[in-house]
């Protein structure tokens, strides 16, 4: 592979670790897992992604952010293409993105990944309470704030949060 | 929209099998979307509202296809306007939309959106995952990325339906009530048009008939646990044709309130 190529494609990923999910600002879109790849066609440059959700309304913008990004760093040819096979799975997002959403009071999902299933009122693993810790926490909504995310209670400390859910 | 011209037979087939899977989505999603602000408790607002989320970005998925199915066919030197996924959504008639009539149905009380999205979700939940399997690359990566979303879906409505069917006298009698009035349409779930027989037979769409008896017996399981008795073989009487473009005279209320703004205003953004 020519030299060049390995330069500009490892200058791409360093930037895309600066471009945010903005619904989790806490997380890059490397945490999140949804970059699959970086590819360099001739003088274009295509950073190839995959949404969380099929109805992510926060692709459009990470679209933009990704293109702002390696605008402002002298790329000039830029494609962004979106695939949505293999589908994205929490098991892709990065150790420090998990450690990262624990320190800004969201449950990171857990790393051993719970297959959806239709099994009913299931309460599956017990999840950590980011603020003290706890196991004892209940489920308090399967749907949350943004499409990723479900609602849980703290039963020690009572603490409300999110967690980011297995999928 | 102008009508479809240019395409060769096998073309349109799959754009018509494509549209239906993207108009059944954004038809319930759209629904949905009406209870967002009036859900009878926040989280369970919350939980409509995001599932109407994934039904539109669903039909969104599958809508880019169907635009790029036309544009690919379409001789460019006539300088035809370009199909984008919104021109699909917001500029066709009635007529056009092939969803299935059980989608389009009113919202009702929070028993009939239950119910109808317990109907949809288990039919969907099926059709997806054979759907995975399609020779055609494109529906079958939007089947594999849906099923996770669809799954949460049907564990929830199939939540909603048990603590309706099992709750007190009054949920009780309005989740026989949503039974009524929505049972007469899942029969249209199963009775293929003509171009989902071509898709079944071409490898790309699935023989929704087979799907019957497991969505039936997902029902019953439901329906046993949720102390509703209701005879699950009580024929519906009716041939409906939704997926042929016949609709009820609620797709025509859903469509003003939904295109009046592309329509009047063509081409603005917000």
């Amino acid at each position: 592979m020519n030299n060049a190529i390995t330069i500009s494609k490892k200058k791409i990923w360093k930037l895309l670790e600066q471009v945010n999910d903005p619904e989790v600002p806490v997380l890059s879109i490397i945490d999140l897992g949804i970059v699959r790849d970086v590819k360099i066609n001739n003088d274009e440059a295509e950073v190839i992604i995959t949404p969380t959700y099929s109805g992510c309304p926060a692709m459009d913008m990470i679209k933009m952010n990704i293109r702002m990004a390696l605008l402002q760093h002298g790329f000039q040819k830029i494609k962004i293409t979106s695939i949505l096979s293999p589908a994205w799975t929490t098991d892709w997002m990065s150790g420090h993105g998990k450690e990262k959403l624990k320190s800004f009071g969201i449950a990171p999902p857990t790393s051993k990944q719970q297959v959806c299933h239709t099994e009913l009122f299931h309460e599956g693993e017990a999840i950590q309470c980011p603020r003290c810790n706890s196991y004892n926490t209940r489920l308090t909504s399967q749907f949350g704030s943004i499409a990723c995310k479900a609602m849980y209670q703290c039963n020690d400390c009572k603490e409300p949060f999110d967690y980011f859910k297995c999928h | 929209m102008k009508p479809i011209q240019h395409l060769n037979h096998s073309t349109l087939q799959l754009l018509n099998y494509t549209l239906h899977l993207a108009d059944n989505s954004l038809i319930l999603g759209h629904r949905n979307s009406e209870w967002t602000g009036f859900g009878p408790v926040l989280e369970q607002d919350i939980a409509i509202s995001n599932i109407a989320l994934d039904l539109i970005g669903q039909a969104r998925n599958f809508y880019q296809y169907a635009a790029k199915l036309i544009n690919d066919s379409t001789n460019q030197q006539f300088n035809q306007s370009t199909t984008t996924e919104d021109t699909l959504a917001y500029l066709r008639d009635a007529h056009d939309f092939r969803n299935c009539l059980l989608v389009e149905q009113t919202n009702g009380d929070w028993a009939k959106t239950i119910l109808r999205q317990f109907f949809f979700s288990t039919y969907q939940y099926f059709l997806y995952q054979q759907l995975q399997n399609s020779k055609d690359e494109t529906l079958a990566a939007i089947a594999e990325k849906s099923l996770k979303e669809v799954t949460y879906h049907l564990r929830w409505s199939s939540e909603w339906v048990i603590r309706l069917g099992d709750g007190t006298e009054e949920s009780h009698e309005r989740m026989l009530n949503a039974i009524d009035e929505l049972w007469i349409y899942t029969d249209e779930l199963f009775e293929p048009a003509d171009y989902e027989l071509i898709a079944a037979s071409e490898g790309y769409g699935v023989d929704i008939s087979i799907l019957k008896k497991d969505w039936e017996k997902k029902i019953k399981e439901i329906f046993d646990e949720a102390t509703l008795s209701f005879p699950l073989d009580k024929k519906t009487g009716v041939r409906w044709f939704g997926k042929e473009g016949k609709h009820s005279e609620h797709l025509g209320y859903i469509l003003a309130e939904m295109q009046f703004l592309q329509r009047a205003y063509s081409n603005s953004e917000w």
